[in-house]
């Protein structure tokens, strides 16, 4: 007689204990996810989108102005001279891409940015920097580029669409296996 | 007659009532650039910081997107405009609140589900242990 009404309620109670444990697992796995995600690694929604233009004032004299730039495959990278050891690393390799690929159509373009006029002299006269060199002394293309660290490098297509964002130091083999690609679509008429 | 004078006043306040508002909106609508800007930075993350606003960081990112952020208030762009703009180059990461829409509501209710749930569970427990020591009292 006492069996009956102690069963049906013991139900509830079981399903209660099993939605309570699902929603206890939902939780740790959404932890768990958000653990091993890297929270410096910001996706840029800029990617497949055109790269904004831009007009750069050169350390050596006279501007850029990326218009000019359409229909060649253009590296843009973002320094500043005290980014240690990110930009020290990447400059011989961005300087070496330049050479290689110069007269085949790219062109690389680096913007210093929130640095000091000297430092950044300093650093170009390093590595020996011959590709155009500018600041960005109001941070306005950085920010136009969603750019939050340096180093920072935006590949853009013939067509000047961005193609590839790269944050941290870029190596001359990274950049090839993308450039050769973009460059061999000789007419920019990629789809 | 007296009525009609009341019903008339009753009126006038009214109407006195809804230009005085429409008037302090007005001035709230077109409150001066400045505060505008650090509203609009306020909501923003910076970054290069640890869950910083814009508004709040020393860093010099942060200095040069509060600039930009003056220069389109003075240029005559929303604050919808503005915030738009941030979001367009940085994802909607920038944003110190989610927006609510979507999954991202999950955010915004669980914590009052949480709460609900929370209450209900000691309304329950609470009632059990009353129940059952009335039961008892009976009993003895």
């Amino acid at each position: 007689m006492a069996v009956a009404p102690n069963m049906r309620s013991s139900w509830p109670r079981v399903w209660a204990g099993i939605a309570g444990a699902a929603g206890a697992a939902v939780l740790l796995l959404v932890l768990v996810f958000g653990l091993h995600r890297d929270p410096g690694a910001i996706p840029s929604p800029l990617i497949g989108r055109q790269a904004p233009e831009f007009v750069l004032p050169l350390f050596d004299g006279g501007t850029l102005a990326t218009p000019a730039l359409r229909g060649r495959v253009v590296v843009v990278n973002f320094w500043a001279s005290w980014c240690v050891p990110a930009c020290y690393e990447e400059a011989p390799h961005l300087q070496r891409i330049w050479d290689r690929y110069r007269d085949r159509g790219l062109t690389v373009v680096g913007v210093n940015i929130q640095d000091q006029d000297r430092l950044a002299r300093d650093f170009i006269a390093r590595f020996g920097l011959t590709f155009p060199n500018g600041v960005d002394r109001l941070g306005t293309i950085s920010i136009d580029y969603g750019v939050y660290g340096v180093p920072e490098t935006f590949l853009v297509d013939r067509k000047g669409r961005i193609v590839h964002k790269y944050a941290g130091a870029v190596t001359e083999e990274m950049l090839v296996s993308e450039i050769e690609p973009l460059l061999a679509d000789a007419d920019g008429a990629s789809p | 007659m007296a009525h009609r004078h009341n019903d008339r006043a009753w009126r006038t306040g009214v109407a006195l009532l809804i230009a005085v508002t429409l008037l302090a909106a007005g001035i709230a609508a077109a409150k001066d650039p400045e505060a505008r800007a650090q509203a609009i930075a306020a909501q923003l993350r910076c970054p290069v910081c640890q869950n910083e606003s814009v508004a709040d960081s020393p860093s010099e990112l942060a200095a040069q997107m509060r600039t930009l952020i003056r220069a389109k208030v003075a240029a005559g762009e929303t604050d919808q405009q503005i915030v738009d703009y941030f979001v367009s180059k940085y994802g909607e990461w920038i944003l110190l609140e989610p927006p609510r829409r979507g999954p991202l509501w999950i955010v915004w209710l669980a914590p009052a589900v949480a709460l609900l749930g929370g209450a209900y569970l000691a309304f329950a427990y609470l009632r059990r242990s009353m129940v059952g020591r009335e039961v008892g009292t009976l009993k003895r």
